[in-house]
């Protein structure tokens, strides 16, 4: 046996298609080892005889490499650029190499080799399926301080990493006739088939390069050449196609509705040093007319003793390292089998020059051209045979065999066995797609049975098992002419077995790995069923089978079979559980993508917003707005800005930047009605140049929003709302005057961002603006409190506001947007000598508390009505319909008991409440206590010279001067119920 | 994501630029404030939430702006057909044969149960 020494003591010369003089260096676990170029980090570690790669989940039991592809359970590794690009749950056999790569196998502690958490795995009497739901029960507390956190420091499987992920990621939208999914030999067929036709072609493949199976298979003929040759020159042919695009390393991860298919393309994930500007991977939506899946076939393990040693793998995965990588994956390679396919991986091995001592079949008497060319070269065939177990730790030794109904145990030296149960179609995409699946009840498999959208299945995911007919088939689905692609050879994906072999039944204890990732046995299994699980959907609650990263690509069959079989019933009543997406993982950085900082959402900002940023304002997020929050001067924390800012509006005046404030232009001959229909207030009367505070309703009666609406004219009114409610306010009123009230002539326009909205607030607000404003006598008697006149404010247009959330005399100015900050400007300019100041939100709810003013949505909480907020003098009596009328008139909206709006003092001036803190009657009664309300709001007010607080209390209103307590961490705050206007009770400064 | 077709732009858009507005053919009552406890209760809280097909309200929120009326199966999220809203309910018998000679053997009919409002 040749043996090329760079790249492993187990390449091959002469095998597989890798090129010796491309070496690429890379670690694992520190180790400095060499493979080649196109290796996965998997067939490289196995060239350096490296099996050993991982710790199981929950056993910590030794664990190698299983599989060749996306299905792999087993081999998670860690994969390292640096801090910062760091991913754990790599699968080996995925995972490119290039040079330089960093791999770090996973839980294990100290090392790989000596892991103390593998003590699990001689406790696991201690540890069967569920043990977590009934051992940890007592004492209650424990399960969170001391079971719970134990239980994952010890389980798991790769660590997250500590920084933020520094990886472009990239988004594609992609439209197309025909989407196929797979470029083995009949999704390659079909691509060419369907852009024969002239049809807009995306074909994708996880794997780096097309040929699925072909790879491997080199018994294959197509069209006079070997089946790899054909792949490669079709990829060639379909990459010069202009209606055609192939996406290699690119996963098809999720089937949605409407043929919307999620793809994922690894771009840079096999380079070295991949330019930095290149993203990591790319997000491609699909919105195909049709979608071809050639997604292929899973080979299955044998369900026996031991199965998950090192060095145990599939058969197909062992043919592919052998003929892809060149890479024997031992020197004495025992097999055991269900079916035909293993033998092909036997004789490609034993042709290369391995040794493959035995194969071992449980069929009974099985007879085939293939078993017979095995036999010819020398192999040894044990059939109705089974492997009772493997020996070996690390490192799989032996294997012992007896014949399927027992007697004399034979023990056979090997350093690797492979094993073939069988094939299950790969379904899952075409579940995805809410296919439903059928039964074939002679091939023990789960087909396509019934489509739910415009898809086809071709080849090995179709159960069409002989090549040819996986050709014809894919042609017919690409709409071309039909016996154009002639083949011969392949694998015959018939089903073989499932279920435990012989060796691991009902009647044993034996560790015969189902779900390698989860760590769930045969046992497992029939447990779950004798503690009464039925339904294959609790089976794999219970035990997790199914439920790792893997999606129990190879264990969900042999699960099923295990349970029909312990639950005495046929497999179809069992039932299959959902494939859901994602196929394989999806990293967040694809998903996320470009909405990461500042994409992540728009940010909104006023056309004053540079003003309040050169004077150091800090900002608060109200939605997606950014508010200037209060104006510090020098030294100055928050408080003493605030407490500044308040004494300032109410003794000066005060210059607040209030454009955020949604508005809503509703126009047209029937405006008046409509917002009676819309608001609790009555409109009609209102007369032009006259405003009124609104409340809007939900048709359930309780507070939806509120805010100051002013008429323009007999058919123009300009409507405000919170800041934060705009758009649903909007949404609501366009609802109802689209599908109730269509028959009233009105026009809605959102108005938001058109006006700048500068309140100019207390005693001094006419006296600074009035030498700005050109064609509006602001004198008391011709512009009262709430009302609005248009005219002209330092030159521009603008709808003058008088009104006040400050409960001083004050105008809002609103003006055409662009105009805003000039305005703005122009009036701080004038009103500095009357010693007009900035203040910002903070201040603006302070003072806004000190007069009892409410703001929906803090004050309110959905289930708080107009009554319970004090606010029954804003409903229109004599109203015979507006939303929420109907609502409000309900037995428990008008019983005693709510909770209603009130103020509270605290006995200790100096002490502010926390806000959200809860209210009782009696501090001494035992814990838990009986609540009977929360503050709502709560501040500090310099004006009061003591703090303040609003409440939602039960029954409040009739509690005024009662004594109630706030329990807190340090001690029980004493409070008095009181009206919730603390300033200026009578509101005489509001006509100032 | 779906594909809606609005009924006033007539072409089919992204489900992004849709908001969904809950079941369809509630109707307020024009005296409301006379209805029973019962009758506003069933007006305000009680849909019917079908496996199969439902009626169901779209507004296109990030196009034209319009509220319209779906029959989407509720399985396979497959739109049977849309409306402008104010328009009749359509026929799910004649619906559903127009759509059975198209394809979509797997869309199984579900009466929808009778609403409490219209008792």
């Amino acid at each position: 046996m040749a043996q090329s020494t760079h790249s492993g003591s187990n390449r091959i010369a002469g095998i597989g298609r890798l090129v010796p003089a491309k070496t690429v260096r890379f670690t694992f676990d520190g180790q400095n080892l060499t493979g080649l170029e196109g290796d996965t980090l998997a067939s490289a570690l196995l060239a350096n005889g490296i099996h050993l790669v991982g710790r199981s989940f929950k056993y910590h039991r030794p664990r190698g490499i299983l599989s060749a592809g996306s299905e792999e359970p087993n081999a998670l590794v860690d994969i390292e650029r640096d801090k910062s690009r760091k991913q754990p749950n790599v699968r080996a056999t995925v995972q490119e190499i290039y040079d330089g790569l960093k791999a770090k196998s996973q839980n294990r502690w100290p090392s790989l080799t000596f892991d103390i958490g593998a003590i699990n795995d001689v406790f696991s009497p201690m540890l069967p399926a569920g043990f977590y739901y009934k051992t940890f029960m007592w004492p209650k507390f424990a399960w969170k301080t001391i079971y719970e956190p134990k239980i994952r420091a010890a389980a798991g499987l790769g660590v997250v990493p500590g920084e933020p992920d520094t990886d472009r990621y990239s988004n594609r939208f992609a439209h197309c006739d025909v989407l196929v999914i797979g470029a083995g030999a009949a999704g390659l067929a079909a691509a060419l088939s369907a852009a024969s036709t002239g049809l807009q072609v995306i074909l994708c493949d996880e794997q780096p390069e097309v040929g699925g199976a072909l790879r491997y298979e080199n018994d294959v003929q197509i069209d006079g050449i070997s089946g790899y040759e054909w792949a490669v020159a079709a990829y060639a042919k379909l990459r010069e196609m202009k209606n055609v695009r192939v996406l290699t390393r690119t996963t098809a991860f999720g089937y949605y509705a409407q043929n919307f298919v999620g793809l994922v393309e690894r771009l840079s994930d096999h380079l070295s040093r991949p330019a930095a500007e290149m993203p990591r991977e790319r997000l491609w939506q699909v919105r195909a007319s049709k979608v071809v899946l050639a997604t292929g076939a899973i080979e299955r393990h044998m369900v026996f003793a031991n199965n998950d040693r090192p060095g145990i793998m599939l058969a197909s995965a062992a043919r592919l390292f052998l003929n892809q990588y060149g890479v024997a994956v031992g020197r004495k390679v025992g097999v055991y089998t269900a079916n035909d396919s293993a033998y092909a991986a036997a004789i490609d091995l034993k042709r290369a020059g391995i040794d493959v001592p035995v194969i071992v079949d449980t069929r009974n008497n099985p007879s085939s051209a293939i078993i017979d060319e095995a036999r010819s070269l020398g192999i040894e065939v044990l059939t109705g045979h089974a492997v009772y177990s493997a020996g070996g730790k690390r490192r799989i030794s032996s294997v012992s065999i007896k014949p399927n109904e027992g007697g004399i145990e034979r023990k056979i030296t090997v350093d690797a066995l492979i094993m073939s149960a069988g094939w299950t179609p790969s379904v899952h995409l075409f579940s995805q797609s809410r296919g439903k699946v059928a039964w074939d009840a002679d091939n023990e498999r789960f087909l396509p049975g019934t489509y739910a959208q415009n898809c086809v299945s071709v080849g090995a995911c179709n159960g069409t098992d002989n090549l040819q007919s996986a050709l014809d088939e894919a042609i017919a689905a690409g709409g071309g002419q039909a016996g154009t692609i002639v083949a011969t050879g392949g694998t015959n994906w018939i089903a073989g077995m499932i279920g435990s072999a012989p060796g691991a039944g009902a009647d044993t204890t034996v560790k015969a790995f189902v779900d390698f990732q989860n760590d769930v046995t045969a046992k497992d299994v029939r447990l779950a069923v004798r503690e009464g699980m039925h339904s294959i959907e609790h089976i794999k609650r219970f035990t997790t089978n199914g439920m790792a990263t893997d999606q129990g690509k190879t264990s969900n069959l042999h699960g099923l079979a295990i349970a029909a079989e312990a639950l005495d019933k046929p497999i179809p009543s069992v039932g299959l559980t959902t494939f859901r997406a994602p196929f394989t993982p999806v990293t967040f950085g694809a998903i996320v993508n470009h909405a990461r900082h500042d994409l992540f959402d728009p940010t909104r900002r006023t056309p004053m917003h540079a003003w309040h940023e050169a004077q150091g304002a800090p900002f608060e997020d109200v939605g997606q707005w950014k508010r200037a929050w209060y104006y510090p001067q020098a030294g100055e924390d928050m408080h003493a800005a605030v407490n500044r800012e308040c004494v300032a509006v109410r003794n000066q005046a005060g210059i607040f930047d209030a454009s955020t404030l949604g508005k809503i232009e509703v126009v047209g001959p029937d405006s008046a009605k409509f917002l009676e229909l819309l608001y609790t207030n009555p409109w009609e009367k209102l007369g032009v140049g006259r405003c009124r505070y609104g409340i809007m309703l939900r048709e359930d009666g309780f507070i939806y929003d509120d805010g100051v609406v002013g008429r323009l004219a007999e058919d123009r009114f300009h409507v405000t709302t919170t800041t934060g409610g705009a758009p649903r306010v909007m949404h609501h009123m366009e609802d109802y005057l689209q599908t109730e009230f269509p028959h009233l002539n009105v026009w809605l326009t959102s108005t938001t961002e058109q006006w700048a909205v500068i309140a100019v607030q207390g005693p001094k607000a006419r006296e600074i603006i009035s030498p700005l404003v050109e064609g509006i006598d602001l004198s008391n008697e011709a512009m009262p409190h709430m009302s609005v006149r248009e005219g002209k404010i330092c030159g521009v247009p603008t709808r003058l506001f008088r009104m006040s959330f400050t409960g001083e005399a004050g105008y809002e100015i609103n003006v055409p947007a662009d105009y805003g900050k000039a305005v703005w400007e122009a009036v701080y300019e004038q009103g500095k000598p009357f010693g007009l100041t900035p203040y910002g939100t903070e201040t603006m709810h302070v003072l806004r508390a000190e007069k009892g003013y409410i703001i929906v949505g803090q004050d309110t909480d959905g289930t708080v009505t107009p009554q319970d907020a004090g606010l029954t003098w804003a409903i229109g009596k004599n109203k015979t319909d507006y939303v929420g009328i109907r609502g409000l008139l309900r037995r428990d909206l008008v019983s005693d008991g709510r909770k209603q709006l009130v103020g509270l003092k605290t006995v200790d001036p100096k002490i502010v409440l926390e806000e959200g803190a809860q209210i009782v009657a009696n501090p001494n009664q035992p814990v838990p206590m009986t609540m009977i309300g929360h503050v709502t709001s709560s501040y500090w007010s310099e004006n009061c010279g003591r703090s303040i607080a609003l409440a939602l209390v039960i029954d409040g209103t009739k509690r005024l001067g009662e004594r109630l307590y706030v329990p807190m961490p340090n001690g029980v705050i004493e409070v008095e119920v009181t009206g919730m206007v603390f300033f200026d009770e009578k509101g005489e400064r509001l006509n100032g | 994501m779906l594909l809606i077709k609005c009924p006033y732009c007539e072409e089919e858009r992204p489900e992004l630029e849709f908001r969904n507005a809950g079941e369809a053919h509630l109707v307020r009552n024009s005296s409301i404030i006379e209805q029973s406890d019962e009758d506003f209760a069933s007006y305000l809280y009680f849909r019917q939430n079908p496996k199969g097909l439902q009626f169901e309200r779209w507004r296109h929120i990030h196009g034209c702006g319009r509220f319209f009326n779906a029959v989407r199966d509720s399985v396979s999220d497959k739109f049977l057909t849309v409306y402008k809203a104010g328009e009749p309910k359509p026929e799910l018998d004649a619906l559903l044969s127009a759509n059975a000679s198209q394809e979509v053997a797997s869309v199984k009919k579900r009466a929808p149960r009778t609403k409490k409002a219209e008792l």
